[in-house]
């Protein structure tokens, strides 16, 4: 069985004007790494929320890894959100243990090497870090657990670009070859090569699912490129 | 440090050029050991099945051999080292002589041209590299 993630007819409408994400059926592999793009407000978020169990379809349904979105698939999403959860008031070493606590899969050393790589001292609490230190802590907390599935929301955009390398180099090194990563974002030139597939969504729609390379084959331009001609304003 | 890497065309094709051009130029020498796919994904900075794909590609046109518990070597068969890099050489060729036929000049002015230089860079040798 190569199917990780399994959407069939997935709507999400928060109101009855407001339908965030339309009818969406869509299958992902394992082993991929794919990036989730479009527009603001095309649903990218919603979408994201509803694999992991925040936000329940209003029709649809979702399967992870062949059964549907619950506390046990949780166990297997390690989630980056777009906005934090964690306290500032707590020492970044407290919050590893937190993470130990909750998750089975998450290696408490993998954590500690990667915060030495980027000269972070575990002993400071959250809230005395810059921004872009924050939002690196919290993609370790997500990289260090041994999940299937990784679901990245906007992952690099508050950070520097040597630290955006840092990151991405992050992903490449501590992914499994069995595990997908989805990252959600609009800096589609820094981070298309290393991605297998994109996610098109536009209007709460799914607008395309293809390989990086078929549309470098197909357009002859980067994803990036074609991306601005697609949702050309 | 990542790759250069260009938008139009796909990245798969762009690594195996590259590592092409490194096996014809001598840089991972005839029958000499390949970085594994994950090492040289890093540090391209590319999604490791992509690199995947491209050594496939180069297995495909026998410049690399897969041994099964020893990763990837460089192929031992100099002659198909040799008849890629003629290849390349030809395209390059082709190349120069289309991109001088758009500045207006025919064949044999072309060639006129190389001989000249050629003719300089003898008289220099020592200077020129």
């Amino acid at each position: 069985m190569n199917e990780l993630v399994e959407l069939v007819g997935v709507t999400k409408s928060y109101d009855s004007r407001n339908v965030a994400v339309n009818n969406i059926t869509l299958t992902l592999p394992k082993g991929k790494i794919i990036g989730l793009l479009g527009p603001n407000g095309s649903g990218k978020t919603t979408l994201i929320k509803m694999m992991n169990g925040l936000l329940t379809p209003s029709q649809g349904s979702i399967k992870i890894n062949g059964q549907y979105v619950g506390t046990e698939t949780k166990a297997h999403v390690a989630y980056l959100p777009d906005r934090t959860y964690l306290s500032g008031g707590q020492k970044i070493s407290q919050i590893l243990d937190y993470f130990c606590d909750f998750y089975a899969d998450f290696s408490k050393e993998r954590a500690l090497e990667m915060l030495q790589s980027l000269n972070i001292d575990p002993s400071v609490k959250l809230k005395t870090l810059s921004k872009g230190n924050k939002e690196k802590v919290q993609l370790i907390l997500v990289m260090s657990r041994k999940a299937d599935l990784y679901i990245l929301d906007e992952p690099i955009a508050g950070v520097d670009p040597a630290a955006r390398d840092y990151i991405l180099r992050t992903i490449i090194n501590n992914y499994n070859p069995d595990a997908t990563v989805i990252i959600s974002t609009h800096l589609i030139g820094d981070i298309e090569q290393v991605l297998d597939e994109v996610i098109f969504m536009r209007y709460g729609h799914l607008a395309l699912y293809t390989s990086v390379d078929n549309i470098r084959e197909q357009h002859g331009k980067s994803v990036d490129a074609y991306f601005r001609e697609v949702f050309a304003c | 440090m990542a790759w250069e890497l260009d938008n139009d065309r796909p990245i798969y094709a762009q690594l195996v050029d590259r590592i092409q051009m490194q096996i014809v130029s001598g840089q991972y020498p005839p029958g000499g050991k390949l970085p594994s796919v994950r090492d040289l994904a890093a540090e391209a900075s590319v999604n490791p099945n992509t690199m995947q794909k491209a050594f496939a590609e180069l297995e495909r046109s026998g410049l690399i051999v897969t041994q099964r518990t020893n990763g990837r070597n460089v192929t031992e068969d100099e002659q198909r080292i040799k008849d890629i890099k003629d290849g390349l050489a030809k395209a390059e060729v082709d190349n120069f002589f289309a991109r001088m036929k758009e500045l207006g000049y025919a064949e044999s002015e072309t060639v006129e041209l190389l001989n000249a230089k050629h003719f300089m860079s003898n008289n220099n040798e020592g200077e020129q590299e």
